[in-house]
């Protein structure tokens, strides 16, 4: 794979970083620190091959960005990761050598993290800093970022992070400032406030954190206390941290908060209500408040009619505001590859030779059929090579066979034709069952443990069996028909296998689709890939180094994704030990994590409650959806590959376009987290399954087919949802008090739920 | 203010900073320990916020001193030992001191160790698995107390049923004013009928409670009123959840505190009620709750609530009812009632209480029966029966008009031949009045004292007047049907049989007609 070999570099810095800064203790520094550099790329519209494009760019934020990291490194002793990288980037030896004697003047004795325990958090301080600034150089050009640059250029201190809270004016008048600010939206028209009030929640967080900042406790009580209440209810969580936060020292390492100081809040606002509020901030001389606009908001001035009420709300409740809008242009190759099933005459001989009862004659037509479809070439599919894709092996096209032919026996399910749902109900998990995930063809059903096991069950009569041992092997009779059979081990047959070896809750899990494989990650900070053929451990894969809260196999084998607590989701392929791509944005943990069906794409989940895309291929994201209220559990595409599902704790569940980046419908009816989101095979049904300890199916067709997305509201991004949760809601299934941990609907349609029975 | 904002979180206390100091051998200022504190305080916070992170993606609802253990590690802080039991631990409290602390129990190891008993361990982890719902449908079982046949009806009379039903028998008394109307007025929830049938003939099971008791006939009196509803045959399921609260001896009676004879009053104004509106339904019952009242009257072994519940309910079948059963059976009763009027005993305090309430109730029955005797003696005179009630004030527009074919009388009930009291005569109105009058003595004559003394004026608008008999005259004893036993006479008792607790305190109403029960039963 191309892109492997500077992945493997990225990695390899990555956990420099890692082992590095996790061993002098401040570990939300370091965590943070993956962020900055790794964000810096994309930032730079960078592939993620980061490092070494770098030096080709030369823009002058770059070229920070990289002294930045340089001397980060050489503080912390990497003399050898320092090398690479002037190398790489080719720069020269005295520019990086200027840069260490500024540094070191500034972060004091460099290279002893034990003694400094802060030099890593100053550092990693400056790398957001500068990245900060790119980004922000490079979109609001009104920005007064001439005072913070010069201040990260020779003085990189931990300070700096914060120092742009040091400007301070009277504590004493932030109550006047935000009240009269407070009053003049509330004076505006109608159309104008709404927008404005989006300004409210940044504002008052900056302001509060400005306040605390400069030691004014007991006023940053006061003005907590007076406006807290105003805010709108979905950033409670986030308040409630803040309310927490009293000291100066409290500010260093708390990650909510660097995420508010690193980021920039986005805001779209309309023109006109734009101006009004420049208008009125500029005539009263308001500078405080129109610093902290300039400084930490980003504003996404549109042209046109302002946006309502409801359609504000709609999008907003994410850490950092609504996604810009350029964030969402790129162009998504959302359609199918093309089935590989250029041998289909192969496959008629292997299917005659495999079944005797079954009908050749009767398939032949429908698979002909099948294949013409599929030859055509969806425009809006990636190319069939854009990655590259493991070769089909003469069991995946038995495979395929199968599928094909279950399909055709498939219920065809709709408003009027609601599918069955078994229920499986782990009985007796006192270890406490955290994932569960079924095989695509339903024959397999595996657990994960709080316990750090995972149990794997065969649901059909077929027991699980392991492959003999390596003596035995060499016994059988290597040239026989039935090899396969013979290199089982018959003892070992039992409805169940545990598997070993996590040493922390094991929270996601996930079968290979050939189902030799299966995936498990952890609160140890691995990804564990097991064999189904010797029920043994065959690679752990190290890079997360904090825990790894979801991971799945690509569609098509041999890749798969993983996220966790460290915010960077990795891509990795089976047979590499190290990722072949990091995608780092979110602000905060990756909660989960799914392969688009092309599998050119990774959607993930945060609990900075945004959504992901990102592209494969190049690393970048493609597109970052907001409007949840609370951190996102469980992401689904639709068969497809045109739409998502995305359902998170506050028991709602969002439908989105992905070739137009928009939500296009929220479900209401759930009363609890929601932890497991399916569309059954053609996509009519979405079901989900919740903490509420019911199933609920939802009209996906309907949904989808009443949607008509005008150019108007592609380009602006402007949504206008339809109030329609029950109309599309087609039933309420009680399960017997049991949480619903996992959905999956067999090739037939059949739904299969599960979840541990906790009386 | 800055006390709230204290109390948003725990707060380690300054002073227990200084103890821990101590405690490990160092002096701690003021200052400092206020410092200590809420640090201590805060990264408590931050733990915990974080070790919800690990409870999250458990998929718990419930924190564990693991999920604080992982977040402390993580964070490179020493995880607390010896807290990891899966149960909850008990936190107390030392007697002196505010001191708190988990208890914590010594363990025996030794019998640990020799213990016979070896648990087995927990049962094998397992998946099973069972269809749920089948195309969709499934085990939708409503919850709550609602009889298993009321899952075949729609949703939305389930929803009515259980609403109703609820707002009934609730605490709300508008809620159930508002309930009672619907039911009474509502026409499309005939569906419902069995159930709501079904609940009522609950009254056995809450005898002891009045207030249910009132309710439930609330809510017959609503069904007997709704003229969208046909009761069909549930009308006998009515009529015996109504005789029921009419006749037996209630729980509720034991307590003479309790107002039960008001509750037997109204359940006679219900009996009373279904024969009007639904005569045809009933006919064939009305010889049969005759039977039954005159059986529950010559039972001497009855108390002498049941005994009231008989008269009222006689007198709410109309006075032929009065004439053919009680009237006859009257100076087989009178002893006993007389026994028990005239032990003037302490013992007897409370029974004497209870017959001086029959002897009211028998005596407002006979009122009427003298009453309506002379009227149809006067209308017989005075050619065909002049419609005789013009209906009764107050009732809903909607109800059905009194037609005389619904008359509850024994005229107007086929069968009548062939029973028991085929052989029974007329008494002529003089005779009986001097009968009465041995027994009543000037109490009764008071009653047909000349001029409206009694009569509501409305009443007596509405009535013709009906002349009194020769000899009727007040305190007239009438010619050779004086007993002279002056022993019988009972003292000048003023009682009143409140069969409708009329604002004017009248208990006498037009015959036939039913009291108004819009100004009853709901204002109470």
């Amino acid at each position: 794979m191309a892109a492997s070999q500077s992945g493997q570099l990225d990695a390899e810095e990555e956990r420099d970083i890692k082992s590095e800064t996790s061993s002098d203790g401040s570990r939300n520094n370091s965590s943070s620190n993956d962020g900055g550099s790794l964000s810096a790329s994309p930032g730079g519209g960078k592939p993620s091959s980061g490092g070494a494009g770098a030096g080709g760019g030369g823009s002058t934020e770059e070229q920070r960005t990289l002294l930045a990291v340089l001397q980060f490194l050489r503080k912390n002793n990497l003399s050898e990761s320092v090398e690479i990288l002037r190398r790489e980037a080719g720069l020269s030896d005295e520019e990086a050598e200027d840069q260490k004697g500024s540094g070191g003047s500034g972060g004091g004795t460099g290279g002893s993290g034990a003694k400094d325990p802060e030099g890593s958090g100053e550092a990693g301080s400056l790398l957001r800093r500068v990245s900060a600034a790119s980004s922000a150089a490079a979109v609001a050009a009104a920005a007064p970022t001439t005072s913070r640059v010069g201040a990260g250029d020779d003085r990189p201190d931990v300070n700096v992070v914060l120092s742009a809270y040091s400007q301070q004016g009277d504590p004493a008048l932030y109550d006047v400032y935000y009240s009269g600010l407070k009053k003049f939206i509330e004076s505006v028209l109608d159309c104008h406030r709404a927008e404005l009030s989006q300004v409210f929640y940044p504002l008052f967080v900056h302001m509060y954190l400005e306040l605390v900042y400069n030691n004014h406790e007991s006023e940053s009580k006061a003005f907590f206390e007076k406006f807290s209440g105003d805010q709108e209810c979905y950033y409670g969580d986030d308040l409630r941290i803040l309310s927490g936060l009293s000291k100066k020292e409290h500010m260093r390492g708390n990650e909510t908060l660097l995420d508010f100081r690193t980021s920039k809040f986005v805001l779209r606002i309309s023109r006109d209500s734009y101006q009004l509020l420049k208008r009125h901030l500029q005539e009263r001389q308001n500078n405080q408040i129109w610093n902290i606009i300039q400084e930490h908001l980003y504003i996404d001035i549109f042209d046109g009619m302002p946006r309502s009420k409801s359609q504000i709300d709609a999008m907003s409740g994410s850490l950092a505001g609504e996604a810009k809008r350029e964030a969402n242009k790129a162009k998504v190759f959302y359609g199918l590859l093309k089935e590989p099933e250029i041998e289909v005459p192969l496959d008629d001989e292997d299917e005659e030779a495999e079944n005797e009862e079954g009908k050749p004659k009767k398939k032949k037509p429908k698979k002909d059929s099948m294949g013409s479809k599929s030859k055509k070439q969806d425009p809006n599919a990636p190319q069939q090579n854009r990655i590259p894709l493991p070769e089909l092996k003469d069991s995946d096209k038995l495979d395929k066979i199968m599928n094909i032919k279950e399909a055709t026996k498939r219920v065809r399910l709709g408003r009027d034709n609601l599918p069955s749902i078994c229920f499986y109900s782990f009985l007796n998990a006192y270890q406490g069952l955290t994932a569960v995930d079924f095989t695509d063809d339903s024959s397999l059903i595996a657990g994960g443990y709080a316990d750090s096991t995972v149990r794997v069950w065969s649901v059909t009569p077929k027991k699980l069996r392991r492959v003999k041992s390596a003596a035995d092997l060499g016994l059988i009779d290597k040239e026989s028909d039935d090899v396969l059979e013979r290199i089982m081990d018959e003892k070992t047959a039992s409805e169940s296998k545990i598997l070993h070896g996590h040493s922390g809750p094991v929270y996601g899990i996930s079968f290979s689709p050939d189902r030799n494989y299966l995936l498990s990650c952890s609160e140890d900070g691995t990804v564990r890939l097991w064999s189904l053929q010797t029920f043994t451990c065959l690679v752990a894969y190290k890079g997360h180094n904090y825990p790894v809260w979801d991971a799945q196999f690509s569609p098509y084998g041999y890749y798969f994704i993983s996220g966790g607590h460290d915010r960077v989701a990795r891509l990795w392929a089976t047979d590499h030990y190290q990722p072949l791509r990091m995608f780092a944005g979110h602000l905060a943990d990756i909660t989960c994590t799914r392969f688009h069906p092309n599998a050119n794409y990774v959607a993930t989940g945060s609990s900075d409650r945004t959504i992901r895309l990102w592209d494969v291929l190049t690393g970048n994201c493609v597109r970052i959806l907001t409007g949840h209220k609370g951190p996102i559990n469980a992401l689904a595409f639709s068969p497809n590959g045109k739409f998502m599902a995305s359902g998170a704790t506050d028991g709602r569940v969002l439908l989105w376009d992905i070739g137009h980046g928009i939500m296009i419908g929220d479900l209401k009816g759930h009363t609890d987290a929601i932890y497991s989101l399916k569309f059954s095979r053609d996509g009519e049904i979405l079901a989900s399954g919740s903490m509420d300890n019911t199933v609920r199916l939802w009209d996906a067709s309907k949904a989808f087919d009443d949607l008509e997305t005008d150019d108007f509201t592609a380009t602006t991004g402007h949504i206008h949802l339809p109030e329609n949760s029950q109309e599309l809601l087609l039933g309420t299934y009680m399960t017997k008090s049991t949480p619903v941990v996992h959905l999956h609907f067999t090739r037939r349609n059949l739904l299969l739920a599960a979840g541990a029975y906790n009386p | 203010m800055a006390d709230r904002e204290e109390r948003r979180f725990a707060e380690v206390p300054r002073d227990s900073v200084r103890l821990m100091a101590e405690s490990v051998g160092v002096e701690l200022g003021d200052d400092v320990a206020a410092l200590l504190a809420e640090d201590v305080s805060y990264r408590l916070r931050e733990a915990t916020q974080s070790s919800s992170q690990f409870m999250r993606h458990a998929k718990r609802r419930k924190m564990t001193v693991e999920d604080f253990n992982r977040a402390l590690r993580w964070s490179n802080v020493e995880p607390i030992c010896g807290y990891g039991a899966q149960d909850a631990l008990p936190f107390r409290s030392a007697k002196d001191g505010e001191l708190h602390f988990v208890e914590d129990r010594d363990v025996n190891l030794v019998e640990l160790a020799l213990a016979t008993n070896i648990p087995k361990g927990c049962a094998e982890t397992m998946v099973r698995v069972n269809v749920s719902y089948l195309d969709g449908k499934g085990n939708l079982e409503p919850q709550g107390t609602v009889p298993s046949a009321v899952q075949t009806l729609s949703e939305d009379l389930l929803t009515y049923y259980q609403q109703i039903t609820r707002a009934i028998l609730g605490d709300d008394p508008r809620l159930m004013k508002v309930a009672l109307f619907d039911l009474q007025s509502n026409s499309k929830m005939a569906a419902l009928l069995p159930y709501f049938v079904y609940v009522i003939s609950g009254v056995k099971s809450v005898s002891h409670d009045l207030e249910q008791l009132n309710r439930l006939l609330h809510m017959v009196r609503s069904l007997i009123q709704n003229p969208g509803l046909y009761l069909g045959s549930y009308v006998r399921s009515l009529v015996s959840s109504v005789m029921y609260c009419i006749l037996e001896p209630l729980a509720a009676s034991i307590n003479p505190l309790n107002d039960h004879w008001t509750l037997r009053d109204y359940a006679a104004l219900l009996l009373s009620h279904i024969f009007w509106y639904h005569g045809d339904l009933v006919s064939g019952l009305y010889h049969q709750i005759l039977l039954s009242l005159q059986k529950v009257l010559s039972d001497p072994v009855r108390p002498l609530c049941s005994h009231y519940g008989a008269v009222v309910g006689l007198h709410a079948l109309g006075w032929k009812a009065v004439e053919r059963v009680l009237y006859p059976h009257l100076p087989a009763y009178w002893a006993n009632l007389q026994a028990v009027l005239d032990d003037h005993s302490v013992s007897n305090a409370q029974v004497k209480a209870d017959g001086h309430k029959v002897y009211g109730a028998i005596l407002v029955a006979m009122e009427r029966l003298l009453h309506m005797k002379a009227a149809s003696r006067f209308q017989a005179v005075a050619g065909p029966p002049a419609r005789k009630d013009p209906g009764p004030p107050g009732r809903g527009a909607g109800s059905p008009g009194p037609g005389p074919s619904r008359e509850p009388t024994a005229e107007a009930v086929p069968g009548v031949a062939g029973h028991p009291w085929e052989g029974w005569s007329p008494v002529s109105l003089p005779a009986m009045y001097g009968e009465l009058y041995s027994f009543f003595g000037d109490s009764l004559a008071v009653r047909f004292s000349p001029g409206p003394v009694a009569r509501g004026p409305g009443v007596a608008g509405a009535l013709p007047r009906a002349p009194l008999p020769p000899g009727m005259g007040a305190r007239d004893p009438g010619p050779g049907h004086v007993h002279p036993d002056a022993g019988r006479k009972m003292p000048q008792l003023t009682a009143n049989l409140s069969l409708s607790p009329r604002p004017d305190g009248s208990p006498r109403v037009t015959e036939p007609a039913p009291p108004s029960l819009a100004a009853t039963g709901l204002s109470r």
